[in-house]
């Protein structure tokens, strides 16, 4: 009786530690794999263009409102305390320390995550993975690498303009809305602003991108057969990055800020 | 040549093979005839190392699969899969040229692209399709692209799942020539599925019937229709009645 529940407790725990156990050796050899030859330029091209740069909009987007909703709360917040001054620097160093790498990397998660693994989802399906192995050419070299590699690199970029673009919503919501003056807004962001709160942003950015190429990357090749066995995969590898993301940032969050 | 001995794989429940024992000589066309559904596809996936065999070992010149050095060996191979396979995110020349472009052996671009177009001509296809993308083509017209895949970089050792299905009878004609000349004049050795009896006998020297997990019968293709194997019989005769049951 006790051994049966406690194996029936035994088998998820079991199950879930073989799936973290899967997803960090693949992790290892996506890394391993990256700095030996043959390197797959074009395709690493065309993936930070897909990444990179078709993100562009859903990024900007969401940073211009996060900015403005942020300015809006911070200035009801601030009134109570007499502080409403505090609005640009408090909306720089939100966006950059945590919503603008969070926020743009859940988007990411949803965009690129999910096309990644419905990608190499339907080639595993449509045994374009065996042909790929016939043709004498690794898939994990030729399409985890170059997605993972790219990820990586366009994430921090794309933080950047999202902090960028997060920052000036504030400060439009705040010239507009608020009454500030807009060079006193200005100058408020940039005198408050540290270094860090912007590097460790970036930073940020860069696992996140690992993370969702990764799990688009790992849940499409490990995709089921059949169409079912592709929006599995998809469906998995949303919400993996996106849970990833959050817990990611948690960490990183404790490694860089508590004292 | 290539040796199958107790080749055994099962999915789960499914014991798809369950004993495989099969020899290919070097520069021979094999064709592996039976029932849809009895594992041969599974079999060719075996051999390239694609699906690993619970049991049972297989051999190419003596040496066992598992343990060659996995370029070497798989340089050596071409495959036709059964759904063609083709990249779609890549153009029809590209796809036909993949190998040709990359490895320490790469060819320049134009005349890797020269290569494909003459493969894409023996398969009966237009220069004009090498530019199209595998999703603006037929079923037929992806089945041929990926045989031409398949033979581009020549290798030695070519399989080749169901090349003729989806086809109409006259191009069916003009791949089993193709094959027929690639065992015959490139020296290549082949492995070919079909379900059509004539490309059976148009491509095979020897024929094998996989059947209930192992092979039933194997032989010359000039034997194949004085075997009395009852099940080899109602095989190439197409008859629903006899030992194999319709519903599998
Ligand atoms: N990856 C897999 N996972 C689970 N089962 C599989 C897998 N691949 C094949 N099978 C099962 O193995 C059996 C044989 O499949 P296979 O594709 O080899 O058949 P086949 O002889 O090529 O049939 P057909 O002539 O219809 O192509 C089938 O029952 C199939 O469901
Ligand atoms: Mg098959």
């Amino acid at each position: 009786m006790i051994e049966a529940t406690l194996g029936s407790l035994g088998r998820p725990v079991l199950q879930a530690v073989a799936a973290v156990g899967r997803v960090a050796l693949f992790a290892l050899q996506v890394v391993g794999h990256i700095l030996r030859p043959p390197f797959y330029l074009r395709e690493l091209g065309s993936s930070l263009v897909q990444i990179g740069w078709h993100s562009l909009p859903v990024v900007g987007l969401t940073a211009i409102f996060t900015g403005g909703a942020l300015a809006l709360q911070i200035y009801a917040g601030g009134s109570r305390f007499n502080a409403e001054s505090v609005v640009p620097s408090i909306v720089a160093i939100g966006m950059t320390r945590e919503l603008g790498p969070v926020l743009g990397g859940l988007m990411v998660a949803a965009r690129v995550a999910s096309s990644i693994a419905a990608e190499i989802g339907t080639m595993k399906v449509t045994e374009q993975i065996d042909a790929l192995v016939t043709l004498s050419t690794n898939p994990l070299k030729y399409l985890a690498v170059p997605r993972v590699v790219a990820a990586t690199l366009a994430m921090p970029v794309l933080v950047a303009v999202g902090d960028a673009i997060g920052i000036m919503g504030g400060w439009l919501v705040g010239i507009t809305r608020l009454d500030f003056n807009s060079a006193a807004y200005l100058k408020n962001t940039v005198d408050f602003l540290e270094v860090w709160d912007i590097g460790s942003g970036l930073v940020k950015g860069a696992v996140f991108g690992f993370i969702v190429a990764l799990m688009g990357c790992y849940h499409g090749m490990n995709s089921a057969r059949g169409a079912q066995g592709v929006g599995a995969a998809t469906k998995a590898a949303v919400v993996s990055a996106s849970v990833l993301i959050l817990a990611a940032n948690y960490i990183l969050t404790e490694a860089f800020f508590s004292s | 040549m290539i040796e199958l001995a107790q080749v055994q794989k099962r999915f789960g429940e499914n014991r798809v093979l369950q004993g495989v024992t099969l020899t290919i000589a070097s520069g021979t066309s094999m064709v592996i005839i039976g029932g849809s559904g009895t594992g041969k596809s599974v079999l060719l996936k075996c051999i390239l190392g694609l699906v690993r065999p619970d049991s049972g070992m297989i051999t190419l010149d003596g040496q066992d699969v598992t343990k060659a050095d996995r370029d070497a060996f798989l340089a050596r191979f071409g495959m036709l899969f059964q759904g063609g396979a083709l990249f779609d995110s890549l153009r029809v020349w590209e796809n036909v040229a993949f190998r040709l472009l990359r490895g320490p052996k790469a060819l320049p671009k134009a005349q890797a692209r020269e290569i494909a177009i003459e493969k894409l001509r023996r398969v009966g296809l237009k220069p004009a399709t090498a530019d199209l993308f595998p999703a603006e083509l037929s079923g037929g017209m992806q089945k041929r692209v990926g045989l031409a895949r398949a033979i581009a970089a020549e290798p030695e050792i070519i399989f080749f799942d169901e090349p003729t299905t989806g086809l109409d009878p006259i191009m069916a004609g003009v791949i089993n020539d193709l094959i027929r000349e690639i065992v015959v004049e490139m020296g290549a050795t082949a492995m070919t599925i079909t379900h059509d009896m004539s490309s059976v006998r148009a491509i095979a020297d020897n024929v094998a019937m996989l059947h209930g997990g192992v092979i039933r019968w194997t032989g010359p293709v000039g034997e194949m229709d004085a075997t009395p194997d009852p099940y080899v019989q109602q095989f190439i005769h197409g008859r629903a009645e006899g030992p194999i049951e319709a519903v599998r």
